[in-house]
Formats: structure tokens, sequence, C-alpha cells
């Protein structure tokens, strides 16, 4: 993963992370998605923008598991995950947030941290009970990485509030690093700014980054908030009524007529 | 009750110390009910079948071991009835969420509630069958009182075995709350009764801990059935059914879900219960239990320490 690994032309750096082709999702008769392909690749950090109802979280929800995708694939460094469960996919690698935050709202900041680490702290139910060395040096590990990425999200003094007491922009920050404590390769966050006000927006802007360039995350986002799409990502794919209508960097976007169509409407 | 004046301040006592010790009773049986619910959101109507389970193996145990009574300290007799009854009650607990819930899941929340009331018919025959239905005694292990004074001129007593069931209570209340409140598995259970899909997206194994609350219950109802024979010297097959109504009781009394209201509610309802029969006709004693939850869901329907679940639908 270090730097150097990228001057050696190892084809698993410069293959894409993700990889979606050919999407389609129907709920009866009607087709949400269709045709939607995109790639994500190692460190980038790519939006997808649309008018509501274009499909986008649908897009989404077939990535992270929630739903079946009727066809298409979607490929996580080159295996199938489309159609697995949602808690596999978590498992390799692929996390989300969502766009109504789903904190455990009646525990603390640190304990939701606690719980997202379920699986790290794997040490058995006697050695807990028995409070056992290796039992407690994992707990202090857990409690360590809450405590550090607390501090990366700017909540440390908020560890033990409960979550559902936090405002919402802190709300939003507890979630992504819940996702973040899982070590995940690839980021997902569903209309991340929905309900800042511009400061907390450019705060969320920073740390975005500071994930991408500091902890080796992909991120794939859902937006409305033009303002933060077009500051932070490498590329965009421009969503309408289920199909995509534009693809590029942020410049090439802006300058798509489809696109300026789309948002703007017609003369 | 004709001495009612002087006769009560003694009485008062000796009253508050019955009901206190039934209520714990009350108290470890309704957190099985309360922590099922809280993580699956159904009614476990077996767990008072399991109950009765737990007081039959320690029956058993406490016979064979007091047989050799002479031997072994009292201590170990009663420690190894506990064990075993935790042990063995364990097991049936989760096998009734293995057959009556997990084949069942995801269906109408009607069906598993059918199967859970008959797996608690089928286990109060198949005890019936290994056991017969007529009562077996419990063999008197702890005669005596822990203290007797008097008060007043009349005497005021705490049983040992009243002692022990109120201590064993207070011990596995707290070591309860602890456990949920710091331990990993308890984050998990407290993680799963909030939202279950969220839990299951962090990677924690959701059927494991839904068969943990079956365990943790049924080992809870066990060390109830073993103090409730040492109690009251006899056990029937049949006693799961009235006890199971009422911790149930008590555990929408306290605030269905919630694990200190399982323990307000159970030891509520035994002192509601104990005083209605001290100072009312005894055949008064459940009206007076039963009415206290109507007006409790009356006026205050999440019960005691519940809080109004608002964003479940």
């Amino acid at each position: 993963m270090s730097a150097g690994a990228a001057s050696a032309a190892s084809p698993a750096r410069s293959a894409p992370l993700l990889t979606v082709e050919g999407l389609q999702m129907r709920f009866g008769g009607l087709l949400a998605v269709d045709g939607i392909g995109f790639e994500v690749g190692r460190g980038e950090i790519f939006a997808i923008i649309g008018p509501n109802g274009a499909g986008k979280t649908t897009v989404f929800n077939c990535v992270s598991g929630f739903y079946r995708p009727s066809g298409g694939s979607i490929r996580l460094d080159g295996s199938e995950i489309a159609g697995r469960p949602g808690h596999r996919i978590a498992r390799a690698g692929v996390v989300r947030t969502f766009q109504n935050i789903r904190l455990f709202r009646k525990m603390t900041a640190v304990e939701n941290l606690l719980v997202a680490q379920h699986n790290q702290l794997d040490t058995s139910w006697l050695s807990g009970l028995l409070a056992l060395p290796r039992f407690r040096r994992a707990e202090r590990e857990g409690l360590a990485r809450a405590a550090f990425w607390l501090e990366q999200v700017g909540l440390r003094a908020h560890a033990n509030f409960e979550a559902g007491n936090l405002s919402y922009g802190q709300q939003r920050r507890l979630e992504i690093a819940r996702c973040m404590i899982t070590r995940p390769r690839l980021l997902l966050l569903d209309e991340p700014a929905a309900g800042l006000n511009p400061q907390e927006t450019r705060e969320l802007d920073q740390l975005i980054r500071r994930l991408r360039d500091e902890h080796e995350v992909s991120v794939l986002l859902i937006e409305h908030d033009m303002s933060l799409v077009m500051e932070i990502s490498d590329r965009i794919l421009v969503m309408e009524y289920g199909r995509p209508i534009g693809a590029g960097t942020p410049a090439e976007v802006r300058a798509n007529p489809r696109v300026i169509k789309a948002y703007l409407g017609e003369e | 009750m004709n001495e009612f004046l002087p006769n009560f301040l003694p009485q008062l006592t000796q009253q508050l110390i019955n009901g206190l010790s039934l209520g714990s009773i009350y108290a470890l049986i309704a957190i099985g009910y309360t922590m099922v619910y809280g993580i699956i959101g159904m009614i476990n109507f077996a767990h008072g079948e399991i109950y009765m389970i737990g007081a039959y193996v320690g029956v058993v145990t406490l016979t064979a071991l007091g047989a050799a009574s002479g031997t072994l300290p009292l201590t170990l007799v009663l420690a190894g009835a506990l064990v075993a009854a935790i042990v063995v009650t364990a097991a049936y607990g989760w096998t009734v969420e293995r057959v009556a819930y997990r084949p069942l899941r995801g269906g109408p929340r009607l069906v598993p509630l059918i199967s859970a009331i008959g797996m608690s018919i089928f286990l109060q025959n198949y005890v019936q069958l290994g056991q017969g239905a007529r009562d077996v005694s419990v063999p008197p292990l702890l005669p005596g009182n822990l203290f007797s004074v008097e008060i007043g001129g009349f005497p005021v007593s705490l049983s040992v075995t009243r002692a022990l069931i109120i201590g064993v209570t207070v011990v596995l209340m707290i070591a309860l709350t602890l456990y949920i409140g710091r331990s990993r598995m308890g984050r998990a259970c407290r993680a799963c009764s909030e939202d279950m899909g969220m839990a299951r997206l962090l990677g924690i194994d959701t059927d494991r801990v839904i068969s943990f609350t079956f365990v943790l219950g049924a080992a809870l109802a066990a060390v109830g059935g073993v103090l409730i024979g040492l109690s009251i010297g006899k056990i029937n097959p049949f006693i799961g059914f009235v006890v199971g109504v009422k911790a149930f009781t008590a555990a929408v009394l306290g605030g269905i879900g919630s694990i200190p209201g399982a323990m307000l509610g159970g030891v509520l309802l035994g002192l509601t219960e104990t005083f209605a029969s001290a100072f009312l006709p005894t055949e008064y004693k459940d009206v007076v239990a039963f009415s206290l939850l109507v007006l409790v869901l009356l006026f205050r329907p999440t019960g005691l320490l519940g809080k109004p679940d608002i964003e479940k639908v």
C-alpha cells in the first residue's frame, strides 16, 4: 500500500477498486436504474449527482447489498459482489452512511465506535468474563482506536455523550468515524452534507479529503450540494431518470449541455 | 388482623422481607422476558416453562447431592444445584429459540408466538411424563432463621432461604448490569435492540446475540426456579404458568425491553402481592397484582421505566 508499490507496474494498483457495469434495478414495472456503469479508482473521490428521483440512492443500495440488482455486475477488486448480503459486502470493505443517520442513539459516541469493532475485538466471552489480560488488551486497543477516530472527526470531547444528543453535524461525523474504524477500502457517503450549514460543509469537505489522503480509502458519494461535489470530486457521474447522462471531471460535467439542461431546465 | 394497630410495624417489616424475596424471583424471570422482547420484539411464551425446568433440575440435583450431604458441605450442594440448573436450563432456552423462533423468523409475528405457546405445552407435558404430575418435595436444606428480632413484642424474622434469595438476586442483578453495560457482548445486545439491521451491517453475528439473550434469560430463570423450590418446598410441572404470567406482568410493569425496568417491576409486584395477601383476604392477592398492571398500562402504557419508542414503526 506504500507509495513505492506504485512504481512497480502492478496491475492491482492500476485496476479500479470498484467496477459497475450495466447495472439495472427494476421495482415491478418501474426501471429505477438502467444501464449505469462507472469505475472508482483507488484513492479516488467519485460522486454521483442528479435530480431527485434519479436513482442515485438505488445505485448505492445495490453496491452496499441492500438490494439485489436485477441485472449488471458490481465488482470489488475484481470479485463479483452484486447480490451478496450486506454484512458480507461490509466485511469485504465497503461501508456506508445513511441519508437519515443510523447511529445507535441510546449508546454513547465511544460505544458506537466500539460496537463497530465487534469483530476486530474478537475475544471469547469466557476471557471477557474472567477479564483475562488478552481481553483487557483487546479492549484497550479498541478504546484507543475509538479515541483516535473521535479525535479525527473532532468529537473527542463528546466521547461520553449519547449519540442521540449530538448535533446533526456531529452525528454525521460520528457516522463517518464509525465507518472508518472498520478500515474500509471503499466509503459510501449518502448525501453527507444534507442539513449541514456552510461552515459544517467546509469541515466535512476537509474531513473527506483527509480520509482519502491519510487513510487510503476510496470514496463514492451522492450529493445535492454542488459546491461540495465540485470542490472535492475527482470524477462525477450524472444521472437522470435512472440513466447516465454525463460523466467526467467537475469541469467537464459543468460544461456538459445535457447536465446543464437537467439541472437548470430548457429555454 | 384484629390486633392490627400494635401489630402494624412488625407486620410491615415482615411483609417487606417476604415481598422482597418474592419480588426477587419475579425479577429474575422478568429479565428473560424483557431481554428477548428488547432484541426480537416478541414475547417468549415458553419462558415460564423454562423456569419450571430450572426448578426441576435444581430439585433433582439437590436430592442427589443431598443424599450425600453427610459428606458434602451444604454450600457445595447448593452451588452444585445452581450450576446444574443454570447449565441444563440454558440449553433448553437455546433449544427453544432454535426450534420455535429461528425457523420462523421473517414470518408474520403471530406465527412464532403460536409456536412458542406450543413449545410451552410440550415442555409442560414432557416434564409431566418424565417426573410425574404430582408435587415433588424439595429437601429442606436451609432451615432456621438468619436472624429473628422482636419489635413491640412481635417477632420479625429473616429466614436463611429468604436471605439467600435476596442475596443471590442482588448479586446477579449487579453482575448483569455490569455485563450489559461494559462487555463486548452487552454492547452488541444493546446495539441489536436499537437497530438490528445496522448491527448486522457492522459485522455483529445477530443470530448469536439472539441465542445469547435466550440462554441468559433461561439461566436467570433457572436460578429463580431453584430458589423458589428451596423456599416453597415443593414443585410440580404446572408452576411455570402462573409465575410466568406474573413475571411477564412485572416486565410490562417496569417497561418491557428495559432491564432495570424488569428488576423494578419484579420487586414492585412481589411487594404488592405480599402486602395484599397480608392485609386483605389471601385470594385477592392476584386481583391486586393485576389491577396494578391495569393501572400502569392505563396511565403509563410504556411501563414505569420504558421510554416511548418514536422511531420504530
